[in-house]
């Protein structure tokens, strides 16, 4: 049982910082719309004002680790072009992708897509949190700076819903592979 | 005695809506600005060369911080503007939605190679 460098970083990426981002966001978007809705029959406790302000700053962490992770760390070892000749393009993914029509859809529609819509995350989800850290709970009552903040929520869930997608079919596809190996266990006689 | 928190009505607000305004607003030029630079950078030799920050990425690279630049400077110039004023949020908040919807849709590639 082990798994290449590459391979961990990819699951760092992919897992540690998408995959919990995209958690993170289905229960911030309920929390934001409870929190800031204005028909509350109580006003919102200290603390939880406090944990939701200090969720969303996690939030913004784990987008710009998983862009910055995904721009500078995976996407150089996706792109990178094979040697003249090169026969055998697995290490190579995109170039593996486009060797066929049958897989170039995959990297034309959806690392395309994806390498630029993963952005919207990490931008939409600091907008939203910088608001509510300058507003608080008076954000109840800005109706509409409010309706803006769920939406720039909304569309951060949908980019990363998009990149994370593409992202979990395309390694699928043309997994990013090589470099160190690390043993996980030793695998025992069947 | 405690006022009671009358919520069927919103309250007066604290603080003014500018500094909300300007992060939304900016954010909205940021996500337009990244994916207009995408595809400049895919249509012109000179746009996707001039953005090649950083080779093993490539122009994406150079789009994303461009745009994030963009977005930065806008929001510092606007939060100094508006920072203690109250604003026209409906008109702000319509720009910015739509900014940020074409964005969403210029990075969709079937779309962008329209252009």
């Amino acid at each position: 049982m082990e798994i290449t460098a590459r391979g961990l970083w990819t699951l760092i990426h992919g897992m540690g910082f998408g995959a919990l981002y995209l958690l993170a966001c289905s229960g911030a978007l309920v929390e934001l719309y409870f929190f800031t809705a204005s028909h509350q029959l109580s006003p919102p406790a200290p603390n939880h004002e406090r944990f939701l302000k200090a969720y969303l700053i996690a939030m913004v962490m784990l987008a710009w680790f998983a862009v910055l992770s995904g721009t500078y760390v995976i996407y150089p070892w996706y792109r990178a072009p094979p040697p003249p000749g090169a026969a055998d393009l697995s290490m190579f993914p995109q170039h593996l992708l486009m060797s066929s029509c049958t897989t170039s859809g995959w990297h034309s529609l959806g690392m395309e897509w994806k390498e630029h819509v993963a952005w919207f995350a990490p931008i939409s989800i600091t907008t939203v949190a910088f608001v509510f850290l300058r507003y608080g709970r008076d954000l109840r009552n800005h109706r509409q700076l409010r309706a803006a903040v769920l939406c720039f929520a909304l569309v951060s869930f949908l980019a990363a819903g998009v990149a994370g997608l593409f992202g979990a079919l395309i390694n699928k596809q043309a997994p990013v592979q090589c470099g160190h190996t690390f043993q996980l266990r030793a695998g025992g006689e069947r | 005695m405690t006022t009671p928190f009358h919520s069927a009505s919103p309250q007066i607000p604290a603080l003014p809506n500018g500094s909300g305004a300007a992060a939304i607003l900016s954010a909205g030029i940021g996500a337009f600005a990244l994916a207009v630079l995408s595809i400049a950078a895919d249509k012109s030799a000179l746009v996707k060369s001039s953005l090649n920050f950083y080779a093993p990425t490539g122009p994406l690279s150079g789009v994303t911080t461009v745009a994030i630049l963009l977005w930065i400077v806008t929001w510092v110039i606007l939060e100094g503007r508006w920072r203690s004023r109250t604003v026209a949020i409906g008109r702000i908040n319509a720009a910015a939605l739509a900014l940020l919807g074409l964005g969403l849709l210029l990075t969709f590639p079937p779309l962008a190679d329209i252009f």
